[in-house]
């Protein structure tokens, strides 16, 4: 029964490594992935105090490209890549014609008529068939699922650039914070970016599968020195929630705006149209009703996904994200509540299994990188 | 790891060293090592009742909560405190880290209780 299961899992390039390294391997998304290396809290601490080394090749890659590819973009996102320059990339949301997430994203220009649009794991099928579907009618562009062609490995941490800059043909420290630039790395062809989902300094590092082994066993040999470490989804998911990084089928799905989620930044206003558009407008115009807030937690435990924010007997709200952040050691999360408990300061109870907790509503993030 | 002999195991990874009439309760290494980093336990007063086969407290990993089983019936006659503010331990020394100690109702268990040997084999 496991073995079944575990076969229709799929693989990054760098499942056997892990499996080698003694990597807790879980599901995820549909992929066999690793959870913990050394620990979470240890994972977690690396990043926050030095660099870890993640495995990232899960995440999906989607090319939107053709004389009329910039149309087919701005009518399938909500930020406006109108505003991108070749090298330079920016958080999205995939929107439905309520302007709901169908997925959230990085959008990055590779040339002035070529995207690539890099997605959740758990999405790539849906993605995919929703842009094709909506960009026919744009003109000339096509949809290409690269997803396969690359691997994506991710450094983050304060000493990232400095560990990588060995291995790296281009100059890191001109690498602006949300750009990217094409080089080798470790004698790789890589598309290099200076992006992550951790709060942290930090690029992410694009190669073709086959060189997905030998870049990461050359990036923990370069860091050896300053203590890099190889980290999973674990504290990868701790690192995010700290930085109050949205997760999507957590914080964000197809039935939050990005409004809700507090992201109206990521909303093009002064775009012509997209799908979704009048529903956000309309939003905007009118009012939300609920919002997307971090809290600390008063008492003792984790107000996890799912647990209810309630008034007296009263379901209120919701809990998207939660957890003991092994950096500032407080039990944080993130959750939906009606628009008047919404401000920094307001009290909330959290249902915790049976138990009323207290929490209070902290400005987010949680954690913010000096410099 | 290897699983001490001097003790007894539940299916559900809590371990109870008996001693007289009393035991000490805790979890395995296997589930220490299954629940990752442990941030809180949360433990019965001292004088409370537990039943064999059910849940005596929690016990939270930054990935996920779990219940504590009680391997046999008894009162709580002493609570580890120190789980408070360390609740590491259970990471580092799962089976030198007692949660609760209990006065036990009968020396004798149910049977369904595992000795070391049987645990290792029912981890596989």
């Amino acid at each position: 029964m496991t073995e079944t299961i575990a076969s229709t899992l799929k693989k990054t390039p760098l499942h056997a490594r892990h499996c080698a390294s003694k990597a807790r391997m879980v599901p995820f998304g549909g992929w066999e992935m690793p959870v913990e290396y050394s620990g979470i809290t240890a994972e977690h601490l690396a990043v926050r105090t030095r660099a870890g080394l993640f495995d990232v090749s899960h995440m999906g890659e989607i090319e939107i490209a053709g004389k009329d590819a910039l149309a087919a973009v701005q009518r399938v996102s909500s930020n406006d890549a109108s505003r991108l320059q070749v090298g330079q990339a920016h958080y999205s949301a995939l929107t439905t014609f309520e302007g709901t997430f169908v997925d959230d994203m990085l959008v990055y220009r590779m040339a002035p008529n070529h995207f690539m649009l890099v997605v959740n794991a758990s999405n790539i099928e849906k993605d995919y068939a929703w842009i094709a579907a909506q960009i026919r009618e744009v003109g000339e562009a096509a949809a290409v699922d690269s997803s396969s062609r690359y691997a994506l490995l991710a450094v983050q941490g304060p000493a990232a650039r400095e560990v990588l800059q060995p291995l790296c043909t281009v100059d890191l420290s001109q690498l602006k914070y949300y750009w990217f630039t094409h080089g080798e790395v470790a004698s790789a062809r890589a598309l290099i970016s200076r992006t992550g989902y951790t709060g942290e300094d930090g690029v992410e590092i694009f190669v073709p599968p086959a060189a997905a082994d030998r870049l990461w066993q050359a990036i923990l040999q370069a860091g050896r020195s300053a203590d890099v470490i190889p980290c999973g989804l674990g504290a990868r998911d701790t690192l995010r929630l700290e930085a109050a990084m949205r997760l999507y089928g957590n914080d964000i799905d197809e039935s939050t705006t990005p409004l809700e989620a507090d992201l109206a930044w990521i909303v093009g206003w002064k775009k012509e149209s997209f799908i979704g558009a009048e529903r956000l407008r309309e939003q905007k115009e009118h009012g939300i009703a609920r919002k997307l807030i971090g809290f600390e937690l008063l008492d003792r435990g984790i107000a996890r996904h799912g647990y209810q924010v309630v008034r007296g007997d009263k379901p209120i709200g919701v809990v998207t994200s939660g957890t003991q952040t092994p950096f500032l050691k407080k039990s944080i999360g993130m959750a939906y509540v009606p628009l008047e408990l919404a401000e920094p300061g307001s009290e909330l109870t959290i249902d915790i299994r049976g138990r009323a907790s207290r929490a209070t509503v902290v400005p987010l993030p949680f954690y913010k990188r000096k410099g | 790891m290897a699983y001490p002999a001097d003790r007894k195991y539940t299916k559900d990874h809590e371990w109870i060293r008996i001693d007289g009439d009393t035991g000490e309760i805790g979890i395995t290494d296997y589930a220490q090592q299954q629940l990752g980093d442990v941030v809180y336990v949360e433990l019965p007063e001292i004088g409370r009742s537990i039943t064999a086969g059910e849940s005596f407290g929690s016990i939270e990993s930054v990935k996920a909560v779990s219940e504590l089983f009680a391997p046999m019936a008894g009162e709580v006659v002493a609570v580890n405190d120190a789980l408070r503010n360390h609740p590491e331990v259970v990471n580092s020394d799962p089976h030198g880290t007692w949660m609760i100690k209990v006065k036990l109702a009968s020396s004798t268990d149910s049977g369904a209780l595992l000795d070391a040997s049987q645990y290792q084999s029912h981890l596989g």
